[in-house]
C-alpha cells in the first residue's frame, strides 16, 4: 500500500511542482522587481536579496522596494495608461467582431449535413495549424498601399491610384488581424455549444406557434451562452496583450500596452517598469481569466 | 423544419471560409511570382525556393526550431498527461484550485507577461539563456494544451474498464500502461501535434527567453518581415502551409477512414445478431 | 420470519436430483460472510450495519430499487469499496484491506467494460496471463471459455464487432476464466432485449450448474432474480429486509415493501378482530361490514391495525356469490379493465372507493368477454390465499 501512495503523489507532484517553478515563482519574482529600482548592474536592478548578508542585510533591501514604479505607470503624464484603456477598446471592439463574423459562421456549420461537418470542422482548424505569424504576415501584402485589395480596387475603378486606400497602419489593419486571427478559437466553443443543442427544441418552439426568427433569439441563443461566453473570453484575454498584430498591422500611434511592455523593455531597457506594467496588466485582467478559469473546471467536471 | 442547408447558413459558411483562406492563397500564389514586387505578376518562378535553400540563416533557425518543438512536444505530453489525470481522478485535494488555476490560466494568459516573467526567472536564477531556457519556456506553457486535450479524453473514459483489470488481477500501475494508455492513446498524441506546433510557432515567449545562438524561425521571420514583404518568406510560409495542410489532411482521412470501418463491423455485428 | 415453508429447492446436478439448502443446515460453513457491515459516503449512509452469510454454490441474487445499497455491497466485496466499519470475509479470511487485484473474485460489469483495443481471446485471456499462467494452460482455458458461451469463432475479432448478446458473453467467459471463488454479476442482463434476456437466464444457470461456482448477481429486475437465484436478498435504504427463497419472498412477504416490490399485490388495511391457532379474524376498512379470514399463524392481538397482502392471480372475478361461506368476499363495480392477452386485469371500486385488482386468465378465444366496465360483481379469495402483515 506504501508503493500505491508513493506513485499517486509523484504523478500530482512533478507537474504540480513543475508548474509552481516555472509559472507561479516567476509571477512572483516579476512583482518583486517591479517594487525595485533601475541600475547600471547585472541584473539591471536594486535592490538584489543577497541571502549571505544575513538578516540584517535582508531588512535593508527590503526597506528599499517601493512602488515607485507603479507611480511612474499610472501618471498621467506618460502613455501607459491610455495604452491600457486603448488596449482594453481594440480587444473589445475585436471581440464583438469576432462574435458576429464567427457566430454565423458556427450556426451554419452546425446545421450543415452531418456528414460534412467533420470536413468544415476540420477546415476551421487547419489555419490555426499553420503559423500564426504567415497569418498575420499574409495581411501585409493585401492591405498595404499597393497592395492587392488597392490594385483590385484600381481596377474596378472604385479608387484613384493617385489615392491608394490607407488600411495598413492604421487601427482598421489591428481589427481585421485581430478578427482573422482569432476566428478558429471564437468558431469552435460556438460550434461546440450549437452543434450539441437538440433540433427537436426547435421543432418543439415551431409546433407551439414560435416563428424561426423568434425561436432563435428565444431558444437557439441562450442554449449557446456557454458557447459565446466562452469564445468571447478565449479571444479577449489574449487580444488585449497582443504584440505582433499591433506591431506588424498597427501604425505607429496604435498604441497597445503589450506593445508598450515590449518597447519598455527591449528599446528602454527598464525592467522594473515593464515588470509593474507586467503586473498592472495581470490585475487588469484578473477577473476576465478567473471568469474563464471557473468556466473551463465547470466544464471539465460536469462533463 | 427545413432540412439541410438554407441559403443564409450556405453565404455564411462560404464567406467565412473565403475569409479564412484568401490571404493564405494569395500567399501562396506570389511566392511563385518572378518578380520582386509582390503586387506585380511577373510570371511564374520557383526561383525564390532556391534562394531559400541558400539561406544558411534560415535553415539553421528552421533546424533549432524543429529540436526545440520536439523536445518540447515530448517531455509536455507526459507532464500534461500526468496533470490531467490528477485533475480528473483525484478528487478534491489541498492545493487543488491552485493547481487547476496553474494549468487553464496559461491558456490565456497574454504571451507577453509569460515571456517576461520567465525571463526574469531565468535571470535570476543565473541560468544561461538559449535553447535550453527557450525548451523549458515552451513545455511550461503547453503542457496546458495538453492537459485539456488529455481531460477531454479521460472524463468521458469508462471507469470500469480499469476496475475490470484490477478485478483481474492487474495491479494499478501496469493497469495503466496496458488498458487507460492505450485507450486515451489518440488524445495524448493529439496533444503531442498540439503542442508541437505552439512551440513551432511561438515568437513571443522565445523572443524573451531566447540567447545568443538561438534564434527560432519565426523569430528570424519576424525580423525580415518588419523590414517588408519579400518574395523569399512568401516561399518559406507555403512550405510550412504544404508541410501541415498535408499532415492534416493525412491525419483526418485516416481517421475517417477507420471510423468507416468501424462502422461497417458494428452494423455487420449487429446484423448477425 | 414465515412458517410452513418446508419444501426445498430441486436442482439437477449430473442427472441426479438433490436438495439444495446449506442455509438451513447449522453445520453449513458459509463461503461469503458480511459482519455487520456499515458504509458511508460522507453523511450518506450506502450500507447500514448489515449481516449476511452466503454459501457454496449458490446462486445468490440482491435485489433493490436503485439507491437501495446493493451494488456498494456487491463492490465491497469485488475490493473497488472499503467498508466503513465490520469484517468481510471470504472462506473464513478477512478481505478487508486486501486491494480487488488480489482478491479472488472476479466481476461481470454491468457495461461489460470490455477491453476495445484487445481482441476477444486477449480479453479472457488476460486474467490468466496476470497470474503468469504458463502459456499452453492459457490457450486450453481460453479454448474451454469460449466454447461454454458458444463463441468458438470470435476469438480474433475486437469488442466493436460483436452484437450486445456476444459482448455480453465475452464478458461472463473472461470472469470466469480465473475460476473465481465467487461470481459477482452487476446487472450482467440490463443491457439486452427481453427475449434475450430470459434465453440468458437460463443459460447463466446452466453455467453456474456446470462449473459449481457461487455466484451473486445484482439486480432490479424481480423477475431475473426469482428466475436465477437460489436465494433473494430484498434490500432497502442500507438495509436486508427479507432473505430467502424466490417463493417463499413471493408468497411470504414478510413485510409491506416486499410484497409491494415483488410483484404485483392489493395491500388492504384491516383491524385485527380474533387470533387462533392457524387462523386470523380481521375486520378490513375498506369494507367494515365484512369479515375475512386468513389462515396464518400471526403474532398480532385483537384490536391490532394490520395490513393483508393478496396477489390479483390469487382473487376471483364473478357475477356470483360464492357458495361456500368460509370464502372471504368482497363486492363491486367493475371500474377498469387492463386487456393484457394472457391475462385480464379487473380493476373492482369498492362502495367505499377502494380499489383492488383481480386477475383472471383468458381460458377462451373471446374478443368481447362477459364480464364488462360497470358490471357489478363479487371478488374472492380463499383463507390461504392473502398474507397478513404486522410491517
Amino acid at each position: 500500500m506504501a508503493s500505491k501512495a508513493t506513485g499517486r503523489w509523484l504523478v500530482l507532484a512533478v507537474p504540480y511542482l513543475w508548474l509552481l517553478a516555472l509559472f507561479l515563482v516567476p509571477f512572483l519574482i516579476v512583482f518583486k522587481i517591479s517594487l525595485s529600482q533601475d541600475a547600471i548592474a547585472q541584473p539591471p536592478y536594486l535592490p538584489t536579496f543577497d541571502l549571505s548578508g544575513g538578516w540584517a542585510l535582508f531588512r535593508e533591501n527590503f526597506a528599499e522596494l517601493s512602488f515607485e514604479n507603479y507611480g511612474y505607470v499610472l501618471s498621467w503624464d506618460n502613455e501607459f495608461i491610455e495604452a491600457y484603456g486603448s488596449s482594453l477598446w481594440i480587444a473589445g471592439i475585436s471581440t464583438i467582431l469576432l462574435l458576429l463574423v464567427g457566430y454565423p459562421i458556427a450556426y451554419g456549420m452546425a446545421r450543415a449535413p452531418k456528414s460534412i461537418r467533420p470536413t468544415l470542422l476540420m477546415l476551421v482548424i487547419l489555419p490555426f495549424w499553420t503559423s500564426f505569424l504567415i497569418r498575420v504576415y499574409a495581411w501585409i501584402g493585401i492591405l498595404s498601399p499597393e497592395g492587392l485589395l488597392n490594385q483590385l480596387l484600381f481596377a474596378l475603378g472604385i479608387v484613384n491610384r493617385d489615392a491608394p486606400l490607407q488600411i495598413l497602419n492604421t487601427d482598421t489593419a489591428v481589427y481585421i488581424g485581430i478578427v482573422y486571427s482569432y476566428l478558429p478559437f471564437m468558431i469552435l466553443p460556438l460550434y461546440a455549444a450549437l452543434e450539441k443543442m437538440d433540433e427537436t427544441l426547435l421543432e418543439a418552439a415551431a409546433d407551439l406557434g414560435c416563428p424561426p426568427f423568434a425561436a432563435f433569439w428565444k431558444i437557439t441563443w441562450p442554449l449557446s451562452l456557454p458557447g459565446v461566453f466562452a469564445g468571447c473570453l478565449l479571444c479577449f484575454i489574449p487580444a488585449v496583450g497582443e504584440f505582433v498584430i499591433p506591431d506588424l498591422l498597427g501604425g505607429s500611434d496604435t498604441l497597445m500596452i503589450g506593445k508598450v511592455l515590449w518597447t519598455e523593455f527591449s528599446v528602454n531597457r527598464s525592467w522594473t517598469v515593464s515588470s509593474a506594467v507586467a503586473v498592472l496588466l495581470l490585475m487588469v485582467l484578473v477577473i476576465p481569466i478567473v471568469f474563464y478559469q471557473n468556466l473551463q473546471a465547470r466544464e471539465m467536471e460536469r462533463r | 423544419m427545413r432540412k439541410g442547408l438554407s441559403w443564409f447558413n450556405v453565404s455564411s459558411i462560404a464567406l467565412g471560409f473565403a475569409f479564412l483562406y484568401i490571404p493564405i492563397i494569395l500567399l501562396v500564389i506570389y511566392s511563385f511570382n518572378a518578380s520582386r514586387m509582390v503586387t506585380v505578376w511577373a510570371g511564374f518562378s520557383t526561383h525564390w525556393y532556391w534562394q531559400l535553400f541558400q539561406n544558411q540563416q534560415l535553415l539553421d533557425a528552421a533546424w533549432v526550431t524543429l529540436r526545440v518543438a520536439f523536445l518540447t512536444a515530448t517531455v509536455a505530453t507526459v507532464l500534461g498527461t500526468l496533470a490531467a489525470i490528477t485533475l480528473t481522478r483525484y478528487g478534491r485535494f489541498t492545493g487543488r484550485t491552485l493547481f487547476s488555476g496553474m494549468v487553464y490560466a496559461p491558456l490565456v494568459m497574454p504571451e507577453v507577461i509569460t515571456g517576461l516573467s520567465l525571463l526574469l526567472l531565468f535571470v535570476a536564477i543565473g541560468l544561461d539563456r538559449g535553447f535550453w531556457t527557450i525548451t523549458l519556456a515552451h513545455i511550461t506553457f503547453t503542457l496546458c494544451f495538453v492537459s485539456v486535450v488529455v481531460q477531454s479524453r479521460l472524463v468521458t473514459f469508462d471507469r470500469s474498464l480499469e476496475e475490470a483489470a484490477l478485478d483481474l488481477g492487474c495491479p494499478p500501475f501496469k493497469t495503466f500502461f496496458v488498458v487507460t494508455l492505450p485507450i486515451i492513446l489518440p488524445a495524448v498524441i493529439s496533444g503531442w501535434m498540439l503542442a508541437f506546433t505552439l512551440s513551432l510557432d511561438d515568437l513571443v515567449i522565445a523572443s524573451f527567453t531566447t540567447g545568443p545562438g538561438a534564434t527560432t524561425l519565426p523569430m528570424r521571420i519576424y525580423s525580415q518581415v518588419r523590414l517588408g514583404v519579400t518574395p523569399e518568406i512568401n516561399a518559406a510560409c507555403t512550405i510550412l502551409i504544404a508541410i501541415v495542410t498535408v499532415v492534416v489532411i493525412f491525419v483526418s482521412i485516416m481517421t475517417k477512414r477507420q471510423e468507416i470501418e468501424r462502422q461497417k463491423a458494428e452494423r455487420m455485428a449487429a446484423a448477425e445478431g | 420470519m414465515n412458517t410452513g415453508v418446508t419444501e426445498k429447492t430441486q436442482k439437477t446436478i449430473g442427472g441426479i436430483r438433490r436438495s439444495f439448502a446449506p442455509w438451513n443446515d447449522p453445520q453449513a460453513v458459509p463461503l461469503i460472510q458480511y459482519k455487520n457491515v456499515t458504509k458511508r459516503f460522507g453523511e450518506f449512509v450506502a450500507v447500514d450495519n448489515l449481516s449476511l452469510d452466503i454459501y457454496e454454490r449458490e446462486f445468490f441474487a440482491l435485489l433493490g430499487p436503485s439507491g437501495c445499497g446493493k451494488t456498494t455491497l456487491m463492490r465491497m466485496l469485488a475490493g473497488f469499496e472499503d467498508p466503513t466499519e465490520g469484517q468481510i470475509l471470504l472462506a473464513g479470511q478477512d478481505l478487508v484491506g486486501t486491494p480487488p487485484y488480489k482478491r479472488q473474485t472476479n466481476m461481470m460489469f454491468q457495461s461489460y467494460a470490455l477491453f476495445p483495443h484487445m481482441t476477444v481471446w486477449d480479453n479472457i485471456a488476460f486474467g490468466l496471463r496476470q497470474d503468469r499462467m504458463e502459456k499452453g494452460a492459457v490457450n486450453a482455458r481460453v479454448e474451454e471459455m469460449l466454447k461454454l458461451v458458444k463463441l468458438e469463432k470470435f476469438g480474433k475479432r475486437k469488442p466493436h464487432q460483436l452484437s450486445g448478446g456476444q459482448r455480453q458473453r465475452v464478458a461472463l467467459a473472461r470472469s470466469l476464466a480465473k475460476r473465481p471463488k465467487v461470481l459477482l454479476l452487476d446487472e450482467p442482463l440490463g443491457a439486452l432485449d427481453k427475449k434475450l434476456r430470459e434465453e440468458t437466464q437460463f443459460e447463466l444457470m446452466d453455467i453456474q450448474m456446470e462449473l459449481g461456482m457461487t455466484f451473486l448477481i445484482v439486480t432490479h429486475d424481480q423477475e431475473e432474480a426469482m428466475t436465477v437465484a437460489d436465494r433473494i436478498a430484498v434490500m432497502n435504504q442500507g438495509r436486508l429486509v427479507q432473505v430467502d427463497q424466490p417463493a417463499v419472498i413471493y408468497e411470504h412477504p414478510n413485510s409491506r415493501y416486499v410484497a409491494d416490490f415483488v410483484g404485483d399485490v392489493n395491500i388492504l388495511d384491516a383491524t385485527v378482530e380474533a387470533v387462533e391457532p392457524g387462523m386470523i379474524t380481521l375486520r378490513p376498512l375498506a369494507a367494515p361490514e365484512r369479515r375475512f379470514r386468513i389462515a396464518q399463524d400471526c403474532p398480532a392481538k385483537p384490536g391490532d391495525s394490520v395490513a393483508i397482502a393478496l396477489r390479483p392471480e390469487k382473487m376471483r372475478v364473478e357475477f356470483d356469490a360464492p357458495a361456500d361461506p368460509n370464502v372471504n368476499c368482497l363486492q363491486g363495480e367493475i371500474w377498469d379493465i387492463g386487456y393484457l392477452g394472457d391475462l385480464s386485469i379487473y380493476h373492482v371500486e369498492l362502495p367505499g372507493g377502494a380499489r383492488v385488482k383481480a386477475a383472471k386468465p383468458n381460458l377462451t378465444r373471446m374478443v368481447e368477454r362477459p364480464i364488462t366496465w360497470d358490471d357489478k360483481v363479487y371478488v374472492y379469495f380463499s383463507p390461504d390465499a392473502g398474507v397478513v402483515l404486522t410491517s
